[in-house]
């Protein structure tokens, strides 16, 4: 019997406000363990919630940017469940009513084959706090800095086919919402998060089979590794003809492998109900069209438009849209006058090799779109050769120095002077004689060995056309 | 000492310390010593610091002395339900869960009065966590009701209303769910407002049912509460149910207000459950509104039995949520157990036995497979008492009848029977279910000499007019209301 998977994935993702979801705490990663903490989010006795206009904001855009149904009301409910983390006793989450429902993702399922995934809902919540068990100390320890930062949950329909798909919809879901301005999303600072919905069924069985969720999947690489272990462990179940239980499973990085959290049975009763201290919320139509037209350009857009407009390769679409930070200095570069093939090698070879090699993050780079351009016009104009340019933005990348400075800084400016360079050509020419003599007497390759001589004697800066051009006024035609 | 007229009139006191004919500090001397006197057979408050006191009022005749008399409440001490955040004073909503807790902030009315002179006086007793009718259940001990030590002051504010009545504070915060400003003011024969939902701010009010629970003052006479309602009166950015505009006191200060006024008088308010006398007062109101130019709507409010199940659903199920965070891990006591859920369940024990009946009757109520049931049967019910009201107020301006069916009744007597107990809630409890407010003000006394109140309740937003009302029936009433000598009774 052959057996196929079925996934649906559950996304959390960080919203990118600068305070919580329910009061002015700063809601970023970091910070001494519980110093961004008020009464509020501490859930002290008499404290309220405030909702947070720009997570709404951005829970919109999220909405807008995966094409969903978006409500008009917004509802809030209490979940109720007991953990240290927990400072009230209940996560305020949307249980019935959520934001946006029904929209869809498109993604690359394999090399040239997009597939669209659906989107069940999206809705907004609070994060709980951290709690920790330190080795070797006898209690545990809780961090309240992140309870209370906005999120939003975003569950996908079970319309992924393999592990691989499922890799490529996460990328393709973060990449969307980093576009749109939602999130981070980035995993290791647990801006994004995945659980796995996977279930497996004989192939051409219309029902799902039982499904298991696999919670602490924390790396995209583990996204995969995660479901093939899942799938082949509920084949083997099947195969040895027993039943998969429906239950909560855990991924252990370090083995590899999923292990049993909770079963169905012991599932926690949230007990929701709507949460008195936030009524509902009219957002009113003219905030979400607000939203979707303040919606950034997406990705797949701006693929569309670097290949169809621009004429530039697939190949060139994607490394400029792996990133909005990317796409964005691409853009503003091209705005700035560069043509946009010469804008794209630039940034591909030299600002993407520079960010390899120092391990830096785009959103750090220190030049200005508008300075990478004045240095490829020098380039043009012959104020710089095409290595010395390459050396320039290198420091340009380095110091943060404009073009100019900073080869005034390497002394790379090209000698365009005739008058300044006809005494090295001369002092050259004095000095290598044998070349000389090998080119008066038919050597053509000869006249490249002075070339290099002159260079040499400018460190480079000699304009090399210029020199060319006077060393055959000089000494005539090869041979001659 | 005070002076007489002083101990009658908050607005009095306020106006005399503006006038420098007192000091702050002789007024907070003047209630520190009642409370030293006669507190410890009342038991109206749970913590008085005089120190803190004391460093109020010299703040503020310093502040006098330099030319600075700004503040409605001048020198005016005001007594705070033990379920209202103070910074400097503790606040345990009487209940072992919450010993020792100092809440890191004030709550917005708290604010409100510090702004306007007022000085913090103390914190009084309560049913533990706003829960109960008579104060019994707090889980100190319980307040005696000043007319007659004997009996019961009423619940939940009941620490508050006992304060007033027996002369240890002018003026006091209570809060209302179902009920607790109004009826423990009813029993102690003094004005206690619950305004509309959302016309003072819940920021720093102890949560018990949230989409009920609401601060009320309480004062000696409509005048004072006039005074006290306008200061803590409007909205506030940090609670999202606080609703726009503020308190038009100078609505609630006219004296036309019963002319050409439609007052309805449901039948169900005059059941035969109804205490005689409570009735009789209640009948003598009615006819003192129309002698002065109102007219009787007579009117039938047939949903009125089912507000108290309505009620009890939706407050147990809100409580068992908001009560969560009392689980011994960020502050309060904490009984340290191996596992995390014996932990929990051992610091949870210091619930008194009316909390734990509530956090599980809630518990049950949201649980999966009875939420349909129960929860969300009560929210229909309750919409549908909203809409009752809605059609009794298309026909008159405010509703007449009385704000409990018997006077204090001894200690003791209700405090082993839970529906007994509950049943005092059977006036009060449809308005907050409405969100609506409502006033209970003194209309007489019974023979045993014990108050009796009158409730008035009126459409959303017509709090001044309630007022209004009130102190034209106060006037023609003419009761004296001054606070009592000494608790009686002993």
């Amino acid at each position: 019997m052959e057996l196929e998977p079925t996934i649906g994935l559950e996304v959390h993702c960080q919203l990118a406000t600068r305070s919580k979801l329910f009061c002015r705490c700063p809601a970023d990663f970091g910070g001494l363990p519980n110093s961004r903490t008020c009464p509020v989010c501490t859930a002290q006795p008499g404290t309220l919630p405030v909702l947070n206009q720009r997570a709404l904001e951005l829970a919109l855009a999220a909405g807008h940017a995966l094409r969903c149904t978006i409500r008009e009301t917004i509802k809030f409910d209490r979940k109720n469940y007991f953990y240290p983390d927990l400072p009230k006793g209940y996560q305020i989450s949307q249980f019935d009513q959520p934001l946006c429902e029904w929209g869809e993702l498109e993604f690359e399922a394999e090399k040239g084959r997009s597939k669209v995934a659906k989107i069940r809902r999206i809705h907004l919540e609070e994060d709980a706090g951290k709690a920790l068990h330190p080795d070797g100390l006898a209690c545990s320890l809780v961090d309240l800095n992140r309870a209370g930062v906005p999120l939003i949950e975003i569950v996908g329909m079970p319309d992924l086919a393999s592990p691989s798909e499922a890799s490529a919809y996460l990328q393709a879901l973060r990449r969307t919402l980093r576009f749109a301005g939602v999130s981070e999303c980035d995993m290791e600072k647990g801006s994004l998060r995945c659980d796995a919905n996977v279930s497996v069924r004989p192939k051409g069985q219309p029902e799902l089979g039982t499904k298991v969720e696999v919670k602490n999947i924390n790396s995209f690489r583990n996204v995969e590794r995660a479901l093939m272990f899942e799938i082949a462990r509920q084949s083997e179940v099947v195969a040895r003809g027993e039943k998969v239980v429906q239950e909560t499973r855990s991924f252990r990085d370090s083995e590899g492998t999923t292990v049993s959290m909770r079963r169905k049975e012991d599932a926690h009763d949230y007990r929701y109900f709507p949460d008195p201290d936030l009524p509902l919320f009219d957002v009113g139509r003219a905030r979400i069209d607000a939203a979707r037209a303040a919606l950034p350009e997406g990705f797949a857009a701006r693929r569309r438009r670097y290949q169809g407009d621009w004429g530039l390769s697939e190949y060139d679409a994607r490394v400029l849209t792996e990133e909005p930070a990317i796409a964005g200095f691409f853009d503003a570069t091209v705005a700035a006058g560069l043509a946009p093939k010469a804008a794209a090698n630039w940034i591909q070879g030299e600002v993407l090799a520079f960010l390899g090699e120092t391990r830096g993050e785009f959103e750090q780079l220190r030049i200005a779109p508008a300075a990478l351009h004045a240095l490829v016009r020098m380039e043009e104009q012959g104020e710089l050769s095409h290595q010395a340019a390459k050396k320039v933005l290198r420091r340009m990348l380095e110091t943060g120095d404009s073009a100019a400075a900073a080869a005034q800084a390497l002394d790379l400016v090209q000698i365009r002077d005739s008058g300044a360079l006809a005494g090295t050509i001369d002092a050259v020419l004095a000095a290598e004689a044998k070349i000389v003599g090998d080119y008066k007497g038919g050597k053509e390759t000869a006249l490249n060995a002075l070339l290099g001589r002159a260079m040499k004697a400018t460190k480079g800066k000699g304009d090399p056309n210029l020199i060319k051009q006077l060393l055959l006024e000089k000494l005539g035609k090869p041979g001659g | 000492m005070l002076p007489a007229d002083l101990t009658r009139s908050a607005t009095a006191l306020a106006a005399a310390v503006r006038a420098r004919r007192v000091t702050a500090r002789t007024a907070a001397d003047h209630y520190l010593g009642r409370i030293a006197a006669h507190d410890g057979a009342v038991r109206a408050f749970l913590h008085v610091d005089p120190a803190v006191v004391r460093a109020q009022a010299d703040a503020l005749d310093a502040r006098i002395a330099r030319g600075d008399t700004a503040g409605a409440l001048l020198g005016v001490p005001v007594a705070i339900k033990d379920n209202l955040c103070t910074t400097g004073q503790p606040t345990t909503c009487a209940s072992k869960i919450l010993a020792d807790y100092r809440p890191p902030y004030d709550a917005h009315v708290v604010e409100r009065i510090r702004a306007e002179g007022g000085v913090i006086l103390g914190k009084t007793n309560l049913d533990e966590f706003a829960m109960g009718a008579s104060t019994e259940n707090s889980g100190v001990a319980a307040s005696r009701n000043p007319h007659d030590l004997k009996r019961v002051p009423g619940g939940s504010s009941g620490g508050s209303a006992a304060a007033v009545a027996a002369g240890l504070a002018p003026l006091a915060l209570g809060s209302d769910t179902g009920g607790s400003v109004r009826q423990p003011a009813a029993l102690c024969g003094i004005v206690g407002h619950r305004p509309t939902y959302g016309a003072l701010s819940r920021h720093g009010l102890i949560a018990f049912a949230s989409s009920l629970d609401q601060v009320g003052p309480m004062a000696l006479n409509l005048e004072d509460c006039t005074l006290l309602m306008a200061v803590i009166a409007g909205h506030d950015s940090r609670d999202s149910t606080s609703r726009p505009g503020g308190f038009d006191a100078a609505a609630a200060r006219r004296d036309d207000a019963l002319s050409g006024l439609r007052i309805g008088v449901p039948a169900e308010y005059h059941s035969d459950a109804l205490d005689p006398e409570v009735r009789a007062a209640v009948r003598q109101l009615e006819d003192l509104a129309v002698g002065a130019g109102a007219r009787l709507v007579p009117l039938s409010m047939p949903l009125t039995p089912y507000a108290i199940p309505t009620y009890y659903l939706v407050v147990t199920s809100e409580a068992s949520s908001n009560l969560a965070r009392f689980d011994g891990i960020r502050y309060g006591p904490r009984d340290e157990q191996q596992e995390l859920a014996a932990s929990y369940a051992t610091t949870r024990r210091r619930f008194g036995d009316e909390v734990k009946r509530r956090i599980m009757l809630g518990t049950y109520a949201l649980s999966a497979g009875y939420y349909d049931a129960y929860y969300k049967k009560a929210l229909q019910v309750r919409a549908r008492i909203g809409e009752e009201f809605a059609r009794a107020f298309a026909r008159c301006d405010v509703l007449l009848g009385p704000t409990t069916p018997t006077p204090a009744f001894p200690l003791g007597e209700k405090s082993d029977d839970p529906v007994q107990m509950y049943l005092c809630d059977v006036f009060t409890a449809p308005a907050p279910l409405a969100g609506l407010p409502a006033l209970s003000m003194p209309c007489g006394k019974s023979k045993a000499g014990l108050p009796i109140g009158a409730q008035l309740q009126g459409p959303t937003g017509a709090d001044a007019r309630l007022f209004a009302v009130a102190r034209a029936l106060e006037r023609r009433l003419a009761l004296d209301l001054s606070p009592l000598e000494a608790p009686r009774g002993a």
